[in-house]
């Protein structure tokens, strides 16, 4: 069951390489839900968390964990007091389309919002690939407005490559810049635009490595720092410090399969504290961090 | 007794006439009579009628019914003092409500300023209000109140209680009469509830605030009637001055405990119903623990807790019924939010706690002390640095607990607290209250730990059950705090006491703080019973609370 689970998941993200992680596994939790042939809500609702912890193991990232999270959280909170179980697990599973729908839609909203933000002849830094920030410049793009993109390289996996070929396709001028390059390329920069992969309680950030130093760096230029997330992203942890995050976010899942001693291993996110951020850009609207933490408890209590 | 300092001007309308007031009352000064200042208010009531329109006077009247009504806005009415009553609460508060009769060559020049102040703030106003409202001020007829128009929607700016106004004669005089009023008719009207007279020369700053000794017990000092007070909120009252009680949650649960027996001892007297008299019986109590010892923000929900459900107790409930009600209301009420709230907290403050870590707290909190003892119980290895300070050295209370259990522990002073930082992992303090901006209000000394924190990077934790939140906002621990007895301050660790005779020397004062308010930039995690929340979060979860009540 749980090969198939995770072999469903693998094909929805090799069908549609621009679809966020954390959807696919929605959808995958939506297949698994029309799928199962549980008796009882308390046993759906077991064996959807189960399935969300498999797909935790596949990709370790936060977004699939929050997703999974929130998932469960909106087709539950209907009233479910249908006396038949199959009329609950319809009305679940129309819950649940709706959500993908809406979350589907949400890197729309957050484009429409932040282009804006980029003013004609801006000069913009962004760090490794993301996303839901190639959506927002490819918005600005065609609103015709002309600002040139500074890319990290970001290693390990040289993620900004990809990162800077996808701009050029849309033909706006990139430079890519090593990651050590982030403090002396900043003074040329009007802004910092990044993605994330998780939005903490705080209204800090998880994101790929390297985004904190490009944080405190901004910081210091006094350039502002927006983040750009989906809603879906939003996670109930609390993080102090880099220390403090949880070790199964830090690294890739096969890593943690494998690895014996942690220690030696390089982490792939870090975490950025809300007082270097400026606005958070969502599908709900535009945030500050402190807003963040209004949202969730809208969104969780 | 939870009041919001609104600290912005455009609230109050002002006529021209104003200008030529101040100019005469500042002649006058203080050579007016108490005659002469009832005439004068007399003569602004007849010139304020003779020019006003009628739908103004339904307004204003209603404001003077409101006045005597509401004892909470008392203001001072000599037309000496207009100006700087006017200055509603802004950046001058603190210093600024000045007594004309008693003036310290500290408040004169501030008074002088702040009328200055005031009047060019009257004259833009009026210049602003010319257009519609006429009239509408005589501040002498009506006291401090700013007025609000029935034309515009501004909300009305509350004063200060009676209690933060120690400066002010006019106030305690009214202090003094509303305690007398809040006797239920059955007693004898001459006796009333005593003031507590203040004691030593307080720092200026501060001299709006309370300052009483604890040298002799209150009993002493105040002649309490038996029959006004119920003995076991006397002997809760004594607890409280001596210090024997002391810390917020000890304090809540003494006080609910109290009014536990107060209602077992309850008889409705004929013809009163419960869910009235009881409310009114309980008015003069909590005067008098309030002249013992300042309410604190938990007691204050508490009170407020209880005397709802006082009231909606159904009136055809039969009285050993009802009193049972509420027996049980409040032993969920300390179940709920006391114990309770200790374990949710404790669970979400363990996982914060990692092996290896070095916790710094400051004072004895029984919250952050029940945290560590559970993280220890849990088999968490770290250990713990407590800073302490004079002269309550409560720090001594944390350590004997602690290492109690078996905790490592290592004791500071708050001079030191820079030295022992770069070892600390993680600040855990307790609070009193979280106000409604996000500012901590806790132990003085808790704003100073967590700005060096802050300094060093180490992150701060504050742990606050959800029932000491407060409506109310501050941005400055002047504003409203507690002055403890300064004879406190005499004694050194040697045993001299260089200052024993502070007194005598007139440029000397003493001040021993009690609280002070922590900002939220400087916290990192507040963890609550509701779960992790950032400081900033603390409205949300009041509106939460209020839209589930």
């Amino acid at each position: 069951r749980e090969k198939q689970l995770v072999e469903y998941f693998r094909a929805q993200m090799r069908k549609d390489p621009d679809m966020a992680s954390a959807v696919a596994a929605i959808r995958t939790l939506l297949e698994f839900l029309k799928r199962d042939k549980g008796e009882t809500i308390l046993g759906l609702r077991e064996s959807l968390k189960w399935a969300t912890d498999c797909l935790t193991g596949e990709d370790s990232s936060v977004a699939v964990s929050s997703g999974g999270e929130l998932f469960l959280r909106f087709i539950s909170l209907t009233s479910l007091e249908h006396q038949d179980l199959s009329r609950c697990k319809k009305v679940m599973e129309e819950r649940g389309e709706l959500f993908l729908e809406k979350i589907s839609m949400s890197r729309t909203k957050v484009a429409k919002l932040c282009h804006t933000f980029i003013k004609d002849g801006a000069k913009i830094l962004t760090h490794s690939y993301s996303r839901v920030v190639l959506r927002v410049l490819e918005k600005a793009a065609a609103e015709k407005k002309r600002f040139s993109v500074y890319v990290t390289e970001s290693q390990p996996d040289s993620a900004g490559r990809q990162m800077a070929e996808a701009l050029r396709k849309l033909n706006v001028p990139v430079t890519v810049v090593l990651d050590a390059a982030v403090g002396y390329v900043l003074e040329k920069v009007d802004l910092v635009i990044v993605g994330a992969e998780g939005v903490v309680e705080s209204g800090g950030i998880i994101n790929k490595i390297g985004t904190y130093q490009m944080a405190v760096c901004s910081k210091a230029h006094n350039k502002p720092f927006y983040v750009v997330a989906e809603s879906f992203k939003f996670v109930r942890l609390y993080p102090l410090n880099q220390q403090d995050v949880p070790d199964k976010f830090k690294y890739k899942a096969d890593t943690l399969k494998t690895v014996q001693n942690l220690s030696e291993e390089h982490p792939m996110i870090d975490y950025t504290p809300p007082s270097l951020i400026t606005l958070l850009f969502t599908d709900l609207g535009v945030l500050t961090p402190s807003a963040v933490s209004d949202e969730l408890i809208k969104l969780y209590l | 007794t939870d009041v919001i300092i609104e600290s912005s001007v455009g609230y109050f309308t002002e006529g021209p006439e104003r200008k030529d007031d101040i100019v005469k009352a500042k002649q006058e000064g203080k050579e007016l009579t108490k005659e002469e200042k009832q005439r004068l208010r007399k003569e602004k009531k007849q010139q304020k009628k003779s020019k006003e329109k009628k739908d103004d006077k339904p307004s204003r009247d209603s404001e003077k019914e409101k006045k005597p009504a509401s004892a909470a806005s008392p203001a001072p009415q000599t037309p000496t003092q207009p100006p700087a009553q006017k200055a509603p609460s802004a950046a001058p508060a603190p210093v600024p409500v000045p007594a004309s009769e008693t003036p310290s060559a500290a408040d004169k020049p501030a008074k002088s300023k702040a009328e200055l102040k005031a009047e060019r703030r009257a004259r833009q106003e009026a210049e602003r209000a010319s257009k519609g409202k006429k009239g509408d001020v005589g501040p002498q007829a009506a006291p401090g109140k700013p007025k609000a128009p029935p034309s515009e929607l501004q909300p009305v700016v509350k004063r200060l209680p009676e209690h933060v106004q120690v400066d002010n004669p006019e106030v305690l005089k009214k202090l003094a009469k509303k305690l007398e009023r809040q006797q239920t008719p059955e007693y004898n009207a001459a006796t009333k509830i005593p003031l507590r007279s203040d004691y030593g020369y307080k720092v200026s700053l501060f001299s709006h605030l309370h300052q009483y000794s604890r040298k002799a017990p209150l009993t002493q000092q105040l002649g309490i009637p038996s029959t006004v007070i119920h003995p076991a909120i006397v002997r809760l009252g004594l607890q409280y001055s001596q210090g024997i009680v002391a810390g917020s949650n000890a304090r809540s649960v003494a006080l609910l405990h109290a009014f536990k027996q107060v209602i077992r001892d309850y008889t409705t007297p004929p013809n009163e119903e419960l869910s009235r008299d009881l409310v009114n019986r309980l008015k003069p109590y909590i005067s008098f623990l309030n002249q013992c010892r300042p309410l604190s923000a938990s007691m204050g929900n508490a009170i407020k807790y209880i005397k709802k459900e006082i009231s909606n107790i159904p009136s055809q409930c039969k009285e050993e019924e009802a009193k049972r009600k509420l027996l049980n209301c409040i032993d969920c009420y300390i179940n709920e939010k006391i114990v309770l709230a200790a374990k949710a907290i404790a669970k979400y403050s363990i996982e914060k706690i990692s092996d290896g870590d070095v916790i710094l707290v400051y004072g004895c909190s029984s919250l952050v002390n029940h945290i560590l003892c559970e993280a220890f119980e849990k088999n968490r290895k770290f250990r713990v640095i407590v800073v302490d300070s004079r002269p309550r050295l409560e720090g001594r209370e944390a350590l004997r607990r602690l290492v109690q259990k078996g905790i490592n522990c290592t004791y500071v002073l708050i001079s030191a607290v820079s030295y022992i930082l770069p070892e600390v992992s993680k600040v855990f303090l307790g609070a009193h209250a979280l106000l409604a901006n996000g500012y901590v209000m806790s132990r003085v000394g808790t704003s100073q730990i967590a700005l060096v924190a802050k300094a060093f990077n180490v992150p701060v934790l504050v742990c606050c059950e959800t029932y000491k939140f407060c409506e109310r906002v501050q941005t400055d621990s002047f504003v409203s705090n507690e002055l403890d007895d300064p004879d406190d301050l005499i004694v050194t660790r040697t045993g001299t006491t260089q200052l024993e005779h502070w007194q005598e020397v007139p440029s000397l004062g003493l001040l021993n703080l009690v609280y002070d308010v922590t900002p939220p930039d400087f916290v990192d995690l507040v963890i609550t019973d509701l779960g992790m929340i950032p400081c900033t979060s603390v409205p949300v979860v009041l509106r939460v609370k209020n839209v589930d009540q």
